[in-house]
This record gives structure tokens, sequence and C-alpha cells, in this order.
């Protein structure tokens, strides 16, 4: 089975309807591999049902999904070289961790012996030894997730979906397992598609982010290049929580622009922008604030005192816009009216 | 993709023997054996199709079988699939247009005469049931290379089956019963016997309302069925009220009453009425003999059938009631309280009227039952009957006419159909008994006093009543003749259930020959039913195909055809060629299939909706076939739902009569049609006796059967902690 393109993935003008309505119209897409790629998005966009065809689960309504070089539109999932980590991890609560990792070793024909071999070496991947014997019921739900990514990895997939895996799980486990995942990645090499609605995740994790929207691809880069240059205004609230504010670009010389936005004028790379009207996009964590009037002056909204930082909403002559001070200390007042400045890293030209 | 050929060479190879090698029309030993090897040289009758070509008719067979091997060895699957798929509909098509047309002597409709002369044909047999087969499998296959259902053959064969199935075995034969009732004896169309019966006032007279004499049969029936509903209802939801809302002594003893409707023949309950009330009845007797009044056959008619349906139905109601009853949300009812709300206004205005639609789906249940019911109308019908005793008598009695019966049971099934119709689509979205996933905490909130107090009195004394009756049925079974002479004996015993030895083991009791027969029966009817049922409800809940919401409908539509049209209808569609299968086993174990499928639908739609969908698509995409997902994950889980289907199922199949007293014949007599027999002579001893030993044979049955299955092992049992064992072994 070892090909040259093993473990790509390509989606070629892949169409999905459900009964009248069009959740996929026109999906093109390409994954090199030993990638790892996350489709990110908000409910709705598109990214599970994406999954579910390259799993089999789901059959696209035109176009061709090939897996490795090899067609596999018409393969049902159980004869596609794919395994899948699911959102609930179904794990067969009838049968031990062992036998849930050996599953799908059995049912590609191994004997029970070596398939049990192979389940424990899958446990000791991940950090399971000496759990065979144990149900689903009996671990913890990071336990569980691991299991799942056991049972799924055994069978040496040319790819590994992942349906957000970690979504189960609380906000510290998370951190962690997906450190893990990422990490087994790296080390065996396998190609991995991974979904999420969370950005965060999504930066962590992923070689390359694929933000979709209403079933299209809205933009896809490196974390980086997403972060840094959003492609709309939805990507930059997407991205990081960015407020989205009316700019005027002056003038654009060696590929920097400057332009004026509220009272204030700032340099950002150009991104061919031209000289006119245009976007920006404003990090919270890039708006500096003080107490006082100043060029660039808002008023306090709204404030939220969240230990290692304070959260405000600010109104100003631009809009709302949603701040995020990590050096006060005391959270000011509604009504305050606060002197506003901007960090360059943190502004970004929307193209 | 050599996998794919594979298969269609096998179906090819299987579809080749079924032309070439078995018989091709059905044979008088029956459908299993294998007499005809050894006739195989020297009787037409036993040749396979290929012999059989003669008859010009089945020339496109031949072909299209042709057709597809070439296109099997011309094009890649990808391409070969949607003629694959229309070649097999075109050939399901032709055998159905060949096997209706042409019958035992010739044209089966005179219009077809201008064809030409054709001699005629017996029914299908292995051969012509094996093609049948493959030209669905080539629908499946076909369809499935063309990716349709995620390209899964398991699932295409299996819905292709099924719905081949479910209009042979319920469509076809109401068709047929309609079409019967248009037909002479000669096959020519007549509207004469239909239209003697459509307007006949012994069916539809609403005298009995205005003026005098007596109403029509369908009045009446109708009539019947709505006091019974009202009656069960009523019952049934005061059961419910204090089996769930209240703190009575004997609580699991009144959930034990919900069992007894299942176990029980349904003729039994009037065989006790009568032994208590009828004529020689000992409470007639002890008020003749007190008061001096004559109150002869008061009994018989319809007050009789009524007391009788209540005891019977009462309990199903309780069931269904239950569960709407402890559905409602405790915390609308402290909510209620909360605001200042006394017990009886949030009874009045909260928690009743969020009951209101399931009480009206029990009503609607009884309603349909009370219409079905066959076996205690038959005892205790007297000379006025209903619809379903009607329908038997014109097909058996000294009158014989079959449009009669298909006049009434159209009417019959017009009254059930509405109902269910009522249930499924009035009721339907109007359901208040929530459960949710999430733990509703709190506590019902108590009856009101002015409830309570009625409420209880009413239960218990129904309660006590059912008891007596019930103990009545033991009871009689042992004394000599009931109403003259109540020696105790154990003569009925014995003549039903003796065993001897006369030059080797012998079952000389009179029983044992049916009993037997319904055992075997019931035991292979029972998983079949399960199977079926399950595998429908799998493929209900988890694929999506189109037609899929149809399909259920009628599924769960074929519920509330009355056994006696079923009966009747399996009569006129299975008597003649194509398939012709009465007297027969057979047709009894396909009734039984398809009369209790539904309700094993019903329990796996249930028990697989709270199955996560990503358990079947974990075993997927684990590399597990449809197949082998099936048994290794989806029915390990299944397993209480798969137990009571198989009891039901088993447990129907002992006690139904209506469907059944139809289809048996001297060969194979079922254990309820016989007793029914035995009462129709008055020997009432050893009916009682035969119908207590059928009941005790289902409760072992369905404990044994509970043990079979076995319990679903998700979490440990939790163990003391002191106590500590070494890991179970695992099988």
């Amino acid at each position: 089975m070892t090909s040259p393109r093993r473990g790509a993935v390509a989606f070629e003008h892949v169409r999905k309807d459900f009964g009248g309505f069009t959740a996929i119209p026109d999906l093109t897409l390409r994954i090199e591999p030993g990638e790892l790629v996350t489709l990110l998005g908000p409910s709705g966009c598109g990214k599970t049902t994406t999954l579910r065809m390259l799993a089999g689960l789901e059959s696209p309504s035109a176009g061709r999904i090939l897996i490795g070089g090899e067609d596999v539109t018409r393969l049902p999932a159980n004869r596609r070289d794919v395994s899948m980590v699911f959102q609930s991890y179904a794990l067969f609560p009838h049968m031990t961790i062992a036998q849930n990792v050996a599953y799908g070793l059995e049912s590609g024909g191994m004997k029970a012996g070596p398939a049990r071999d192979a389940a424990d070496r899958g446990l000791g991947l991940v950090g399971l030894d000496g759990m065979g014997e144990r149900l689903p019921s009996e671990l913890s739900g990071g336990q569980q997730q691991r299991v799942a990514v056991a049972r799924a990895l055994v069978l040496e997939p040319q790819v590994l979906l992942l349906d957000e895996p970690l979504s189960n799980l609380d906000a510290r486990l998370r951190r962690r397992v997906r450190t893990e995942i990422r990490d087994l990645q790296q080390r065996l090499g396998f190609t991995a598609v991974y979904v999420t609605h969370d950005q965060e995740e999504a930066l962590a994790v992923s070689d390359r982010i694929v933000v979709m929207q209403d079933g299209r691809i809205a933009q896809e880069g490196t974390p980086r290049a997403l972060y840094e240059q959003p492609a709309s205004d939805f990507i930059a609230d997407f991205i990081g929580e960015a407020n989205v504010v009316p700019c005027e670009v002056d003038r654009v010389a060696d590929g920097m622009a400057t332009v004026r936005v509220g009272g204030l004028t700032q340099t950002v790379p150009a991104r061919d922008a031209a000289p006119g009207p245009a976007q920006l996009s404003v990090r919270a964590n890039a708006i500096t604030l003080q107490e006082g009037n100043g060029p660039f002056g808002g008023k306090i909204v709204s404030s939220a005192y969240l230990g290692d930082h304070l959260e405000y909403e600010i109104e100003t002559d631009v809009g709302l816009l949603f701040a995020i001070d990590a050096e006060g200390h005391a959270p000011l007042r509604p009504g305050t009216p606060v002197s506003l400045g901007f960090r360059p890293r943190g502004l970004a030209l929307i193209a | 993709m050599i996998r794919d050929n594979r298969r269609l060479d096998l179906l090819l190879l299987a579809a080749l023997i079924s032309f070439v090698i078995l018989p091709w029309y059905r044979l008088r030993s029956g459908f299993f054996g294998l007499g005809w090897v050894g006739d195989y040289l020297t009787d037409a009758r036993v040749w396979p199709g290929v012999a059989q070509l003669g008859q010009w008719w089945l020339w496109p067979v031949p072909v299209m079988l042709l057709a597809a091997a070439l296109l099997r060895l011309t094009l890649p699957p990808a391409r070969r699939g949607g003629w694959l798929a229309i070649l097999g509909a075109a050939g399901i098509a032709w055998m159905m247009t060949q096997g209706l047309s042409v019958g035992l002597r010739g044209w089966n409709w005179a219009a077809l005469k201008a064809l030409g002369d054709v001699g005629g044909q017996q029914a299908f047999g292995a051969g012509a049931i094996g093609i049948l087969l493959c030209f669905a499998g080539l629908i499946a296959y076909g369809l499935a290379e063309r990716g349709a259902l995620k390209g899964d053959a398991f699932v295409l064969g299996s819905i292709t089956l099924l719905i081949g199935l479910v209009a042979l075995f319920v469509f076809y034969p109401l068709v047929s019963m309609f079409t019967g009732a248009f037909q002479d004896f000669d096959g020519s169309f007549t509207s004469a016997g239909v239209a003697r019966n459509i307007g006949d006032p012994k069916i539809w007279s609403l005298r009995c309302l205005f003026g005098s004499g007596g109403c029509g049969v369908a009045w009446r029936t109708f009539f019947l069925a709505l006091s019974t509903a009202t009656g069960t209802t009523l019952l049934g939801l005061a059961f419910a009220l204090v089996a769930t809302r209240m703190r009575v002594p004997f609580k699991t003893g009144l959930r034990l009453l919900t069992v007894l409707p299942i176990i029980t023949p349904p003729f039994v309950i009037g065989l006790a009425l009568t032994l208590m009330l009828g004529r020689a009845g000992f409470v007639t007797q002890f008020i003749e003999d007190v008061t001096g009044w004559e109150l002869g056959r008061w009994l018989y008619g319809l007050t009789g059938i009524w007391i009788a349906q209540m005891l019977s139905f009462t309990p199903i109601s309780f069931l269904v009631l239950i569960g709407v009853v402890e559905g409602v949300s405790p915390s609308m009812e402290e909510a209620s309280q909360t605001m200042r709300a006394s017990r009886w206004r949030t009874f009045r205005r909260v928690s009743l009227p969020l009951m209101a639609p399931g009480i009206a789906n029990a009503f609607l249940i009884s309603f349909i039952e009370s219409m079905a019911d066959f076996g205690n109308p038959l005892v205790l019908g007297g000379n006025g009957g209903v619809l379903s005793t009607e329908i038997f008598f014109a097909v058996v009695g000294a009158q014989h006419d079959p449009a009669r019966a298909a006049v009434l049971a159209t009417v019959l099934l017009g009254f059930t159909l509405s109902a269910f119709l009522a249930q499924r689509l009035w009721l339907g979205r109007r359901n208040f008994a929530t459960v949710s996933g999430k733990g509703d905490g709190g506590r019902h909130a108590a009856l009101p006093r002015r409830v309570a107090w009625p409420v209880t009195v009413v239960v218990f004394l129904w309660a006590a009543f059912t008891v007596f009756v019930y103990g009545l049925i033991l009871f009689g079974g042992f004394v000599k003749i009931w109403g003259l002479d109540h020696t105790l004996t154990l003569e009925h015993y014995t003549r039903a259930f003796s065993v001897g030895w006369q030059g080797g083991f012998v079952w000389t009791g009179v029983a044992w020959n049916s009993f037997w027969t319904t055992m075997k029966i019931a035991l292979i009817a029972a998983p079949l039913t399960a199977a079926v049922g399950l595998l429908t409800a799998w493929l209900i809940v988890r694929q999506r195909f189109p037609g899929r919401g149809i399909f259920e409908f009628a599924l769960m539509m074929s519920f509330a055809i009355p056994g006696t049209v079923i009966g009747i209808s399996y009569i006129m569609a299975f008597n003649l060629p194509p398939v012709q299968m009465t007297g027969t086993a057979m047709i009894l174990i396909f009734c039984f299939v398809f009369r209790n499928m539904p309700v094993g639908v019903r329990g796996g739609v249930a028990a697989m909706a709270q199955l996560d969908a990503s358990l079947d698509e974990a075993s997927l995409t684990l590399g597990a076939s449809s197949p082998r997902t099936l048994r290794r994950v989806i029915l390990p889980l299944l397993r209480p739902a798969i137990l009571a289907a198989l009891v039901y199922s088993f447990v129907r199949a002992i006690t139904s009569i209506s469907a059944v007293i139809f289809l048996v014949s001297a060969k194979y007599n079922m254990a309820t049609a016989y007793i029914v027999g035995l009462v129709e002579n008055g020997e009432y001893g050893i009916a009682i006796a035969y119908s207590s030993v059928l009941i005790v044979v289902m409760i072992a049955v369905i404990g044994t059967f509970q043990l079979l299955v076995g319990e679903r092992r998700l979490r440990r049992q939790i163990e003391p902690a002191v106590q500590k064992r070494p890991k179970e072994v695992q099988a």
C-alpha cells in the first residue's frame, strides 16, 4: 500500500446537499502527507460534514475525494484507510479498553492474539499501560479520550481524523491533551485532519488552518499568517476576537501603510492596500487605555475583573471596542472617560 | 475492486442454480423437502426453470440474467451499477406480472385471453423464489456500486428484502382481499357481492338510537369500542396514579398486573366470566336462588364482552399511562406549588393537562384493541356478535360469503386505521411528557385528597376482581363439571396432558398435538420476528434512504390491522398461485412475524435512539463492515430490546387467536384454535386446564429467555470495598 502519495488527501470540487439545503457548494482542498490541518469555523460552517465525507460517513453529492492518490468517493467507510476520533469518543461501552483498541485490528482480519499485543502497544503509546481490562465507564474523561486516540492509531491509517476531540474535557486537561496529540503526530508522522471551533486550539496544534464559513473556505494558511494577516473581518473576528474598525489609508511606502484611525495615526504592513478607506483589525490586547482624555478618547461601558486581566467594553467614535488590559489592577467604573492607544503588533489591515 | 466482482459472481451463480437445478414450481412435499431429487428424471413437475421454457412467459427471465452476466464481463463497477439495478427491478416486475397473470388453469384475468391460449402453471417453488431473491440482490448490489447509501451493499440488500417482504405479507394480502370481493368464482369481475353487503342494514342500522330494534354490527362494534376505551382509560389512569403517586402497599403486585394481558390467551377472561356470571355461573345461580329472579343469558352480548374487555385491556392502558404519569416533569408541579397553587389546583391545571395527550393515546390504543378483539366476543357474543366475529362467520359459517367478509373487514379496517391515523397525526405533535437526558430532580406532587381516595378504592376493588377472575381460571381446571359438580379432580389435566407407554413412549393426551405445534411455531417465529424487527429498527434509525418515513409509517400502520382482517386476507392471498401456502406451518410463521414485528420495531427504535450514532460510525471507520457492526456493537448493546422482542413475539404467537383461527389446518393446529373448539363443544374443564398450562409455560419460557439473553454489562457491579476479588476473566 506504500505509495509516494501515502497520506495525501484531496477534495476536488466536492458538493454536499442535504435535501434542499446545500451544506458545501464547491470545496477544493489539498492536504500534504504528514501535515496536521485544522478545519476551523463556527457551528454549521460545514467543517464536520467535510470530515465525515473524508471518513466515508457521508457521501458527497458531486465531486471526488482522494486519499493517498486513490479515488475513494464511492468506497464505504470501512474500506477507507482512515480512522477517526469522535467528539463523544464512541468507545464501545460493553467492551474492555483492550477489546476496544483491538476491535479495528480484528475487523481487518488480524488474529485475536497479535491484535491484543498491538492493542497493548497502542495503549502504551498513549500512556495507559495496564488499563486494558477496565471498562470505558471506569476511566476518567481524559483517559477515555486517549483510548479513543489509541484505538484509531493502532490501525496505522494514512489519515487520522479528529472531530472536536477535546470539547468534552475541562480547560486544564484540554491544554495537556492537545499537546500530547501534537507530539504523537510529530513523532509518528501521520497526516491528521482536525476539526474544532476553538481558535486557540487550532492555533496551538496546526501546521495549517482552514477557516470555513457557510461551506466555503474563508481563508487558509499557517496559524501565524491567519492571525497576523486576516483576509476578512470574519477571520479577524473569529481568530483572536479582534475589533474591526474603519480607517483611512493615507499613503503606502516600502510595504508599510500609514493609517488614520480614531484620532491616531499608525504605521502597519501594507498588504496590497491602496490609499483610501479600509478596515483595520485591532486585537483586544493591543488597545492601551488610561483614565483621562486624549486624542482618541472613549468611555467605559462595562468592565469585568478576571484575575490576571481586566476586560472592558469602551464606547468610541469608531464603535464599541472590546479591550483586554493585562496591567491594570482595579477595574475602572462604567462611565469613566479614557484615553486610548494602540500597540502596533496587534494591528493588521484587512486585505 | 476484485471484491465487488466476487460478490456479483456469487449472486449470478445463485441465480444459475435457481434456474437450472432447483424445481421451478411449488411441490406438494413442501418447500424444504428433498423428495424431488428422486423424481428428478421422470417427473416434469419438479423440473427447474430451464426445462419449463416451453412456456413463453418465462423467456424474459434467462434473458435478463444473461444481460446481467454480460454487464459483469464488460463494464467496470461504477458504470454498470445503474444497469444492474434496473435489470433487477425489471426482473422482479416481470416475475410478479407473469405470476399474477397465469394461474392454475390459464389466464387469471378475462381481459388477457386476447393474447392467446396458455396452459396453467403452479405456484412459485424454490427455483422461482431463488430467482426473485437474486433479482432483489441485483438491485441492492447495483445501487451499492453506484454509491447509494455510502455504497453499503448489506444495508441496501436488507432494505430491498424488507420492502419486498412487507409488500408481500402486509399489502399484497390486503389488496387480494379487496379484489377478491369484486371477483366471481370464475375470476370475472362482479360487484354484486359488494353491492349486496355494502348497504346492508344489518351492518349500518342505527335503530337502537332512533326508533326501536337493534343497531347494525358496525355501530355496535363502534359503541362497544368507545365504552371499552373510556372505561379502560379511566381505570388505567387510576391504576397509574396509585402506582406512581401514592404510598400504598402491594405496589409491585400492581405492576405485575400489567403482565397479565400479555400472557393470557384472549378468550380466557370470557371463559372465566362464563363460569361466574353465565347461565350456570355460581354468582348467577346464587342470585337466582336468593331472589327467585330469572337472570338467564344476560351476560351474552355486548355487556359481557364489555366486562371481559375491561378486564383484558385495563392493564394495557395502565402500562401506557404509567409512562405518561411518570413522564410529567416534577419541576412543573413544583413550580406550580411554589406559585401558591393547592394540590388540587396543581393536579387540575398542570398535571392533568400535561397528561392529556398521553391519556388520549391510551384511549385510542384501547379503542383499537377492543375493535380487533376476537376471543372475548367469540365466547361471549351470543347471538349479537361484533365485526371481528361476523367476519369469521361470513367465511367459515354456512353462509360462506367472501364478499361480505371483505366488506366487513374493510369497515373494521376503516375504524382502526382512523384511530391509528388520529393517534399518529393528531397526537404525534402534542406530547408534553418530557424525559430529558438531564437528571430532572424533584419529586412528583402528592395527589389531592379528593382524587386520592376514590382512586384508591376503585383500584383495589378492580385489582381484587381481576385476581379473583384469574384465581377462578386456575380453580376451574380442577373441578369436575362447573356449576353442577364441584368435586376436585385432575381428570381434565390427565385427559389433556397424559403420557403413556405403549411399546414406547407416547403422548396420549388430547392436547399434546396442538401444544407441540404451537411451541414449535412460536419458537421459530420468535427469533425471526425479533431479527426482522430489530433490523428494521436499525435501518429506520440509522440509515437515511428515500421513502424511509413512508416505510416506517406503513410498518406501524400494519399494527392497526385487526387480526381477523389479516387472517382473512392471508387466506385470500395465499390460497392460489403465485404464492401458495395455506395449510402449511410457513403461513402461520409468516403471519406471526409480520403481525408482531411492529412491536419489535418500536422497541428497537426506542432502544436505538439511546445509542449514540457515533458508536456505529466508530465501528465503520475502524474497518468493520455493517454486518459486523450490527453483531459486535449494536446487538450486545440492545440486549434488553432483543429480550423484549423475543418474549413478546413468542408469547403473542402462543396466545393469539384472531388471525390464527383462519390459518390453522388439521396438520398444523394451534393451541388457541384447539381450545376455542373445546369451548364451542362446551368442554370448559379441559379448555381451562389447557389455558392454565399455557399461562404457566409462558411464564417459564419468559424466565428462560431472560437467562439466555442475559444482562448487558456496561459497568461493574459496585462491590463492597472490603471484599476485593481478582478481576474477572474476559470471555
